[in-house]
């Protein structure tokens, strides 16, 4: 029994370091949506790219991808920025459904670019020096998950930081609160939502870049992710940052407890379930506000 | 309905009723891959184009549908004649509690399409692991004689085929020209332009968007017996995955979200583009897997940046200048 106990902890504490990434993935979305108001349905898609752009420079320049993330951060936001202040900045009074099947096309774009350039099979990155688990008495922590984990909470509270103690991030969250109070106050409401993209995507190039630590990379991750991403920012909260942490672990603990007692190809299950529970019972998410 | 779109109607049902007759089996299976679309377009057309409820998990029902009359004839040597009934009120059924479910509780806009996916996502994934009807594994029916025709068990010759899902198009087009111009169809473009001022003048929204739901999940039901019986085997990861719900409603998209004839021009837009898309990728010897799809992909992305509408309603428009 007591073994039983302590890999019931492990598979926990393993979740608990996933579901941190998961939760920076979805901090982004939550980012765009909660400023932007653009429902980011290529989410999942972005961060698979942000999985091959790592897995290639560790494979061409040796690059270790801790080192890739800052490279790749930047790369993120100058293109999320790009990407809002062109294509989707016109859709931003469109209706709902427009934004959405917009945002469906260059998803279908990025994942079948990501195919025929890489074709379909897995591609990983093993690091020697994460190959050694770390004992903590009884328990094993896998060291690839844990520096991810790190990454995820500095790469958040960063981000945090950001939105609380800048001027520009303060307009930003003011964009969020009242949009026609922001333009009244004379900001660049236009402006600042192709930051907020531009933020969101660089959440996700430094998620993928750890998620490339954690799983294989194929382009069909991309869907799976994005679902991933909604659930999770959902479960916590749309528009909620702390939320999209929260919801982050929690789906990252229920994936792997599911995988535990019933089989792993029906973890995403629990998640979608949880999903429908939350919608029904209590929609605006966990940490939601009530608007 | 103008003169001039009745002559259009009647040379394109000729068409279609002919094309048996001179083409071959290669053009008959696009021609019924169009109609399929063009069907099951028209179905999603009624939950989205009139009623305004965005559904992206529409493969829910194509799944449901098609594995609830497959399992009966399978098991039970039940013809889908039969089965097709019990798919429908199945569907029927699933569409109205989560209709319910989801508008009792006011889920709504986004979270309603995000509801839509993970109804259809869930169970995809459960059953990926329903042993009674395969599993991942896949279920898969025995092809009958491909000569003799036998509509009652669906089984015969691909002109039978066409024509059956021909005779299901035509249907649909008529049911929603009728629905359109019916008491439901008014009150749904109220509830898709402004539900609140719907609701204000005493309709009942909550019952009207479930009478659209349960018509177009009805409808889906039937694409999904086709579609089961046509292919002969049933994979959870082809027929419950979201690309079926992305493909059933691009065609409505692509010819204009709400209309009548776009759901039509749309699947005939693209499965002339898939043709004409297969045939350049094999010109140029790009036979890459995701070209396609990426060509889909543009084409998606240039018509909701560009056309936001859709094609039929600017092509109605030059339709009426040129007289």
């Amino acid at each position: 029994m007591s073994i039983d106990l302590i890999g019931i902890a492990n598979v926990v504490i393993a979740g608990v370091l996933a579901g941190l990434v998961y939760g920076l993935m979805s901090l982004g979305l939550s980012v765009i949506f909660g400023v932007a108001r653009v429902v980011n349905f290529a989410h999942g898609e972005m961060m698979t790219i942000a999985m091959y752009l790592t897995v290639v420079l560790f494979a061409a320049l040796d690059l270790d991808p801790f080192l890739a993330v800052l490279p790749l951060a930047a790369v993120f936001l100058a293109f999320g920025y790009a990407l809002q202040a062109t294509i989707i900045n016109p859709f931003v009074t469109r209706p709902a459904h427009s934004q959405f099947m917009l945002l469906l096309a260059i998803a279908v774009i990025m994942t079948n670019l990501l195919l025929i350039v890489f074709g379909p099979d897995a591609r990983s990155i093993r690091l020697d020096y994460l190959l050694e688990s770390i004992e903590l008495g009884p328990l094993l922590i896998d060291r690839g998950r844990l520096y991810a984990a790190l990454v995820a909470v500095v790469a958040s509270t960063t981000l945090f930081g950001y939105f609380r103690f800048t001027r520009t991030g303060t307009a930003i969250r003011a964009c969020a609160d009242n949009w026609l109070g922001a333009r009244v106050v004379g900001l660049d409401v236009k402006r600042l939502y192709a930051l907020a993209f531009g933020l969101g995507a660089a959440c996700v190039a430094v998620a993928g870049c750890m998620m490339s630590l954690l799983i294989d990379v194929t382009p069909a991750l991309g869907p799976a992710y994005t679902l991933l991403a909604f659930v999770i920012v959902i479960v916590g909260g749309l528009g909620s940052m702390s939320g999209a942490l929260l919801g982050g672990v929690l789906i990252g603990v229920s994936e792997s407890l599911a995988g535990l007692f019933f089989t792993p190809s029906a973890k995403s299950m629990v998640s979608f379930a949880l999903l429908i529970l939350v919608l029904l019972i209590r929609p605006r998410g966990l940490l939601g506000n009530k608007s | 309905m103008t003169r001039r779109v009745i002559f259009l109607l009647a040379g394109l049902g000729a068409v279609l009723l002919g094309l048996p007759s001179f083409a071959n089996n290669y053009v008959l299976s696009v021609a019924t891959l169009f109609l399929f679309f063009a069907y099951a377009g028209q179905a999603w057309n009624i939950m989205m184009g009139f009623a305004g409820q965005l559904s992206l998990g529409h493969s829910l029902y194509l799944g449901i549908g098609g594995y609830a009359a497959a399992a009966l004839y399978f098991h039970y040597g039940i013809a889908p004649w039969a089965g097709l009934w019990f798919s429908i009120v199945l569907c029927m059924l699933i569409g109205a509690s989560m209709g319910a479910l989801a508008f009792r509780y006011g889920v709504s806009g986004v979270y309603f399409t995000l509801l839509t996916i993970a109804f259809a996502e869930f169970t995809r994934i459960g059953f990926d692991h329903f042993d009674w009807v395969g599993g991942s594994g896949g279920m898969f029916l025995r092809v009958g004689q491909r000569d003799h025709v036998d509509l009652f068990n669906l089984r015969g010759t691909p002109a039978m085929f066409y024509y059956v899902i021909l005779a299901l198009a035509a249907a649909a087009f008529a049911l929603s020209a009728w629905l359109l111009r019916s008491r439901a169809g008014y009150y749904w473009q109220a509830i898709r332009e402004n539900e609140d001022a719907a609701q204000a003048l005493g309709i009942n929204t909550f019952r009207w968007k479930i009478l659209a739901v349960v018509i177009s999940a009805a409808m889906t039901a039937l694409a999904g017996v086709f579609s089961a019986f046509y292919y002969n085997n049933l994979f959870p990861e082809q027929l419950f995955h979201i690309n079926r719900s992305i493909e059933i409603i691009l065609g409505p998209i692509i010819g204009g979200i709400g209309t009548l004839f776009g759901p039509i021009l749309g699947a005939a837009l693209l499965a002339l583009l898939a043709d004409g898309a297969t045939e350049l990728v094999g010109a140029l010897g790009w036979e890459v897997p995701g070209v396609k799809q990426l060509i889909y992909g543009v084409v998606l992305f240039v018509v909701v940046t560009f056309l936001p509408h859709g094609v039929w309603p600017v092509l109605a428009r030059k339709l009426k200048a040129i007289k």
